[in-house]
């Protein structure tokens, strides 16, 4: 079949299928909560005042290289750097 | 002024959205997805966590090429920037044959294919029978560019900068027409010299023309590739071998698609890293000023 050869193609694995899961409901979760609740500007404790968008953006590349840094400097397991990152975000968005 | 909203225009960017998706977006899926796995071919593929990143992020071969890419990029930024500026100042503001002669001379190396610059520098800067090569030799200093990895280098930096320098300075001279008239005008009667004409002046309201050339020039020379690789290989030794040539060692030459697609995602990060940091601190300095 036709879309089993697509996605054969595209190797996919559990894994990556749910980190991409992960990613777009955090976007469409963030779209529905800017239509509702439209963000303005405002400064945290980010050295620049930044949007909600803004905030996840910092968040989502900072917990990149969490990641990077824990799997290449370290023996930890991922689910650490995980745990870090989630936390940051959660900390970025209310505080940042 | 009341402004008229209608979301409804939102559907017209459905088809640049499709675009993206598959131009970017299911690519850059799949080398996510082959970065997790041993590929062998399209039916067998081994998951092996975060292995190759842990191989790629400890490869001492690809430090040393990092490094080579960040001094080489921002060795091209602090010569190109100032050198387009300069280049975009001294060119001549009427509208006349003159100026259509100079912005056609300096559109040139723009023109030009980059296996074709880096084919043309290999044999310009030759010893025996390149033009710049022999004149370096003929006024008594030692260079061999396929030998000393100095001269390799600075041949290699020499090049990007005749190639690029005139798009830099073709953004500066278009930012610099469009400064109003009146400006200069009222600087003549402040007295204004020329230094605190540029300073307070042209270089504000270059801004924007700046962001623009300081990222196309900072990604472009970060995925700096083919100049070199016709110039020098990546020699003498690994001394001009910068990351896109190690990465294209690693998926083409030795068809390790699991670490060359991790190396490819650390790559993209570091691009993407460096272009906000550049992007956010130039447009919140003018904030800031206001």
């Amino acid at each position: 079949m036709e879309t089993v050869s697509f996605f054969g193609w595209m190797a996919w694995t559990q894994p990556t299928a749910l980190f991409f899961i992960g990613i777009g409901s955090i976007l469409v979760c963030m779209t529905i909560w800017e239509i509702k609740r439209p963000c303005t500007e405002r400064k945290g404790f980010l050295p620049i005042a930044t949007t909600r968008g803004d905030r996840l953006f910092i968040s989502l590349i900072t917990s990149g290289f969490i990641h990077l840094s824990v799997v290449g400097a370290t023996e930890w397991s991922i689910w650490t750097a995980f745990g870090l990152s989630v936390t940051l975000l959660l900390v970025t968005l209310k505080w940042g | 002024m009341n402004k008229t909203h209608n979301n409804k225009a939102w559907w017209l960017v459905l088809p640049m959205f499709a675009l993206v998706a598959f131009s970017a977006i299911i690519p850059l899926m799949t080398v996510v997805n082959y970065s997790v796995q041993d590929i062998f071919d399209q039916n067998t593929a081994y998951f092996v966590g975060v292995e190759w990143y842990q191989e790629v992020l400890r490869n001492t071969r690809l430090h040393d090429s990092l490094l080579r890419q960040f001094i080489f990029s921002f060795s091209v930024l602090a010569i190109e920037i100032p050198l387009g500026i300069l280049v975009a100042l001294l060119m001549p503001k009427e509208a006349n044959w003159k100026t259509s002669l100079v912005l056609i001379l300096l559109a040139l190396p723009l023109l030009i294919p980059w296996n074709v610059v880096g084919t043309i520098w290999q044999v310009f800067a030759r010893g025996d029978i390149g033009l710049f090569g022999w004149a370096v030799n003929a006024m008594g200093f030692e260079y061999n560019y396929t030998a000393n990895a100095l001269d390799a280098w600075l041949t290699v930096l020499l090049m990007d900068v005749w190639h690029w320098t005139p798009l830099v300075a073709l953004l500066c001279y278009s930012g610099l027409r469009a400064i109003p008239e009146a400006y200069y005008q009222a600087a003549m009667i402040d007295r204004a010299s020329r230094w605190a004409i540029f300073r307070y002046i042209q270089l504000p309201r270059l801004k924007g023309v700046l962001v623009i050339a300081v990222l196309l020039r900072f990604m472009d020379s970060f995925m700096i590739y083919t100049e070199p690789f016709v110039l020098t290989g990546g020699g003498p030794g690994n001394a001009t071998t910068f990351l896109s040539q190690s990465l294209t060692q690693m998926a083409v030459g030795q068809f390790d698609l699991g670490p060359a697609a991790a190396f490819s995602l650390i790559y993209f990060m570091i691009v993407l890293l460096v272009c906000w940091l550049f992007f956010t601190t130039i447009t919140h300095m003018d904030k800031e000023r206001q």
